[in-house]
């Protein structure tokens, strides 16, 4: 049987030492769960290792950590696909997860982050007016739609590495946000537009986000905390015209616009877009700290290797506008918005591949 | 009044959470809450009260109706009516569902209306219950907790206690349930003076994981999924004609352990579920956590390969005694939920009956409970009982570890020993010597030593506290097997493979006295459906 190394980050407030990793040997199978070995060396050697574990399969959240520096459940991760992360081969590398504080070992306070961010999206159905006698009716599509953030767990693993709010502590966050849209996006739900407006107006709200994709790579649960950020900015703007003060609204247009434009990014021109003539200087204070806090955040992530820098932003021109016309004139032309939805991984997969390996194909042709 | 909620885990990591398959209710016009009741009766061998399962079914409509407008996203039918899937046992499809996290959905919702009417709830987020406070009369006044967080312990005073601390999977190795499933509640009620039933009745789920124990949830089968053994043959023709895999899940999981045993199975010990034949694109919508499941803890994918299962440890049927109202033996103290046996679920529990058992029974020990505590004041403990319970966990953190064993393996040999001699199929010889091995356990876990000895988050001393909960009930568990001397439900002897309504279609209660473990009887609630033979 192989032999693994766990190297544990250990910290005990009780024992006035400072934090410590400390090595375990373990010999297990590779296919089983990280949490497991972890377990062992509770069980045989050391009975004071801290860490919050219980279903061992993935659904009570409990046991987000970082493991090799990226975070994750220690229950869903085999131990033959950590040993792969590991920069010596070797040692598995065990630690809390971030962007909350550590209560002992691999131990984190979630209550005062991410529970408190969960609060203030005040998270529970707000419908209109009493119920009806029997359930309320509502297309299959759209409890599917939501289903896809009723599956986040909480189990901190997005919080832990999130960009924006290491940078801006305040910062809803993806799962506090990801809980925002399973209400926005649930039909009985009432209170929609208050949501978005209190979502889009909170300087540290859905535009805090540095759509770093960090969130979406490591949640364990498909939740894709950082879509339903964008899904809530788009019925923020689209469905609803919020002109909020952080700027979001125009942000969008100036992006929407220039793209229609130009058929690529052109970032020298997005800044003054957004902002307008002359608006920078009645930004609200605190917009401007966050917009500006941003950018080096975003490089900082680049540069660190956290963020994956996004190909589609790299393409400086576009050879045909006419086709990004074309788009445009389709999406324009819909009477309604079609929303993606991300929820059933792999569904039709097959025939994704077919329509990608199509559209490749019409590419190489025209 | 006021309500607190303690929990050793945060709410919303209970185990509940596990729940993927649905809750049943017969809420569609051409259902009936008569025909859930007579599947459960049937379902339950029998040995269901059936004033209770009544109460239940009756009830389960609305309950899903109000679950519903609190916010459940229960998956809908192409009218945008609440939709249905088929389960094990039931003569209709009625199981409603939210994909396959239908218990996280349902827990999860419910939480949301906890922070909802924060100002009437207090929560006590991990706070651990270390005993029930008992006053000279009898009556349960509160009980005494340890935080967690900190290692305080305190006395908390209440005019009414109610437990809901779930199940006791962790008794037996493997098994799908959660590592918090120690059978705390179950424990301190019978330390306390209170009866427990029909503790024999441990449900084996048909589909759990080769390997780990996972559960593959009834809504694969219910979705269409097919079981096969090496040989190919889809073997439950032979055990279960008309329902096929969507028979009882004793019944199930027996087919398979005597496919297993009679040389049928895979050579690593296993019979396959087929979820292939289910359209891949209702395998993504509703089978979702499977897939991941298969993916992360098999290595396979579900929608192109069988999945190698096994019966695993699932359920207790049995648990603290109650009337339908949750109320014990002990006044004061109410139980629902997996921890109660009021008894609705019998020698078997169906699928999708335990999510509605905890909510409408829960619910009715709730309106009870607060009906008495309305009038009357607020009883005393005395502190006396905190100050046993600190010298007893510095007792335990104090010793010696150069003797003894340690708590975990003690866990490990108890688990190991119940799922190899009180599982499936069982004979006196075994439940013998499994009632000698627990007795010994019981005497090693008094010098069981652990290792941590500080206050903040010392999981080691509550494992050792746990470990002394699992042991007791254990005791009960074989007791209960070694007593019932025929075959129903869950309960098969070998030595005796027939149901005898004659001598046995009563109730086992087990109860402390004078610190022996006692065994009495109760006869079993028969309203409108008589005993008959049991085909599926
Ligand atoms: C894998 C799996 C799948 C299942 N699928 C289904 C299904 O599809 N449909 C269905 O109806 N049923 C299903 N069940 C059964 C069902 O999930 C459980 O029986 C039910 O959820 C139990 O609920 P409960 O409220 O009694 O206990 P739990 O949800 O386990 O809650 C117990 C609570 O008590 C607390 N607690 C325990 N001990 C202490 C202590 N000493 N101090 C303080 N707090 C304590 C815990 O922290 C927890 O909050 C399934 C079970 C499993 C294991
Ligand atoms: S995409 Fe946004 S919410 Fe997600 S981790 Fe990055 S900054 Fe945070
Ligand atoms: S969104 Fe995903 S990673 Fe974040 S808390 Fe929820 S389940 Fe965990
Ligand atoms: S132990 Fe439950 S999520 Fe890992």
């Amino acid at each position: 049987m192989p032999n693994y190394t766990l190297n544990i980050r250990r910290y005990s407030p009780e024992s006035g030492e400072p934090a410590h990793w400390e090595k375990f040997e373990v010999e297990m199978e590779g296919h089983r769960p990280v949490l497991d070995a972890i377990l062992y060396a509770r069980n045989k050697v050391d009975g004071s290792i801290g860490i919050r574990c219980s279903c061992q399969a993935a659904i009570c959240g409990s046991c987000g950590v970082r493991i090799n520096g990226n975070p994750a459940l220690a229950c869903n991760t085999l131990l033959r696909d950590a040993v792969a992360t590991a920069e010596d081969g070797i040692t598995i590398d065990i630690e809390p997860m971030g962007n909350m504080p550590v209560i002992k070992d691999l131990i984190v306070d979630m209550d005062a982050v991410h529970w408190k961010k969960v609060q203030r999206v005040v998270p529970w159905l707000i419908p209109a007016g009493e119920p009806p006698e029997r359930e309320y009716v509502v297309p299959h599509e759209a409890m599917v739609d939501v289903t896809q953030t009723m599956a986040c767990i909480h189990c901190g693993v997005c919080v832990s590495d999130c960009l924006s709010m290491e940078a801006d502590p305040d910062f809803v966050g993806p799962a506090a946000s990801a809980k925002a849209y399973r209400f926005v996006g649930d039909p009985r739900d009432a209170a929609t537009k208050d949501r978005l407006v209190h979502l889009a107006e909170d300087p540290s709200g859905i535009y805090d986000c540095t759509h770093c994709f960090k969130c979406v790579e490591v949640c364990p649960k498909g939740v894709a905390p950082m879509n339903q950020i964008m899904r809530l900015r788009r019925r923020a703007t689209g469905d609803f015209q919020i002109k909020d003060r952080n700027n979001g609204y125009r942000h969008e247009k100036a992006f929407v616009n220039i793209i229609e434009k130009w058929g690529t990014l052109h970032e020298a021109k997005l800044l003054p877009d957004s902002y307008g003539e002359g608006l920078l200087g009645k930004l609200n204070p605190e917009a401007q700290k966050n917009l500006i806090g941003s950018a080096p955040t975003a490089i900082r992530g680049v540069l660190s290797g956290k963020v994956a820098p996004i190909k589609v932003l790299h393409h400086h021109k576009l050879p045909d506008q006419k086709k990004v016309k074309d788009i445009y004139e389709k999406i324009h032309g819909r009477d309604e918005r079609i929303e993606l939805n991300l929820y059933i991984v792999g569904e039709d997969a097959d025939a994704l591949e077919e329509s990608a390996a199509v559209a490749v194909t019409e590419e190489g042709t025209s | 009044m006021t309500v607190g909620i303690i929990s050793k885990i945060h709410p919303v990591r209970s185990h509940s959470n596990a729940a993927q398959g649905g809750i049943n209710a017969a809420l569609n016009p051409d259902d009936s809450w008569e025909s859930h009741a007579f599947d459960t009766v049937k379902g339950s061998d029998y040995l269901g009260d059936q004033d209770a399962i009544a109460i239940m079914c009756s009830e389960a409509p609305e309950e899903i109706l109000h679950l519903e407008h609190l916010g459940v996203t229960f998956h809908r039918n192409d009218k945008g009516l609440l939709g249905t899937r088929a389960f094990g046992g039931a003569s209709a499809a009625r199981t409603y569902y939210v994909a396959d996290i239908t218990g996280q959905a349902i827990l999860h919702v419910l939480y949301e209306q906890m922070l909802k009417y924060d100002d009437k709830i207090d929560r006590y987020e991990e706070w651990f219950t270390v005993g029930l406070a008992i006053d000279d009369d009898g009556r349960c006044t509160g009980a005494i907790m340890r935080n967690i967080r900190d290692g305080a312990i305190e006395v908390f005073r209440a005019k009414t206690v109610i437990l809901a601390t779930g199940g006791s999977g962790q008794i037996y190795k493997p098994t799908t349930n959660a590592l918090v499933c120690t059978a705390d509640g179950m424990a301190m009620a019978y330390r306390s003076g209170a009866a427990l039933m029909d503790m024999e009745m441990i449900q084996y789920h048909p589909t759990t994981l080769l390997g780990n124990g996972l559960l593959i949830t009834e809504g694969a089968r219910g979705e269409g999924a097919h079981l096969y053994n090496a040989a190919g043959e889809r073997f439950m023709e032979k055990y279960a004609p008309n329902k096929m895999e969507l028979a009882s899940r004793d019944v199930v999981s027996r087919a398979e352990q005597t496919e297993i045993n009679e040389g049928r199975g895979f050579p690593d010990g296993s019979v396959h579920l087929d979820v292939t034949v289910v359209p891949k694109k209702r395998i993504h919508e509703a089978l979702r956590e499977i897939v991941m499941v298969g993916r992360d803890f098999a290595g396979i994918d579900i929608t192109k390969e069988p999945i190698p299962i096994r019966p695993g440890q699932h359920y207790i049927m049995g648990g603290i005694k109650t009337d339908v109202d949750g109320r014990t033996d002990i006044p004061g103290l109410y139980a629902a939920g997996e921890v109660a046996c009021v008894s609705v679920h019998g020698g078997n529990r169906l699928g999708a009956n335990s999510l509605l058992d905890t909510l409408i029974f829960g619910k009715r020990s709730g309106a009870h409970a607060a009906g008495v505590a309305k009038s009357m004041n607020m009883p005393s403990v005395a502190d006396s009982q905190a100050d046993d319970v600190r010298n007893e966990i510095q007792a335990i953190i104090a010793r010696d570890k150069s003797g003894g064993r340690r708590v975990s393996d003690i866990k490990d040999e108890l688990g190991e020993m119940m799922n190899d001699k009180v599982a499936v199929y069982r004979d006196e010889e075994g439940l013998k010597s499994a009632l000698e091995v627990v007795k010994r356990l019981q005497e090693e876990s008094k010098t069981a030593w652990i290792d941590d000895a500080g206050t903040i988050f010392n999981q080691d001393v509550l494992g050792a506290i746990e470990l002394g909960y699992m042991l007791d009930i254990a005791e009960t568990i074989v007791m209960g097997a070694i007593e019932r001397k025929e075959s129903r439900g869950a309960q098969f002897r070998t030595d005796y493979p027939e149901r005898n309504d004659e001598e046995w279609l009563k109730h086992i209660d087990i109860k402390l006295k004078d610190g022996t473990p006692t065994i009495e009887y109760s006869p079993v609630t028969i309203t409108q459906w008589q005993p008959q033979e049991r085909t599926y």
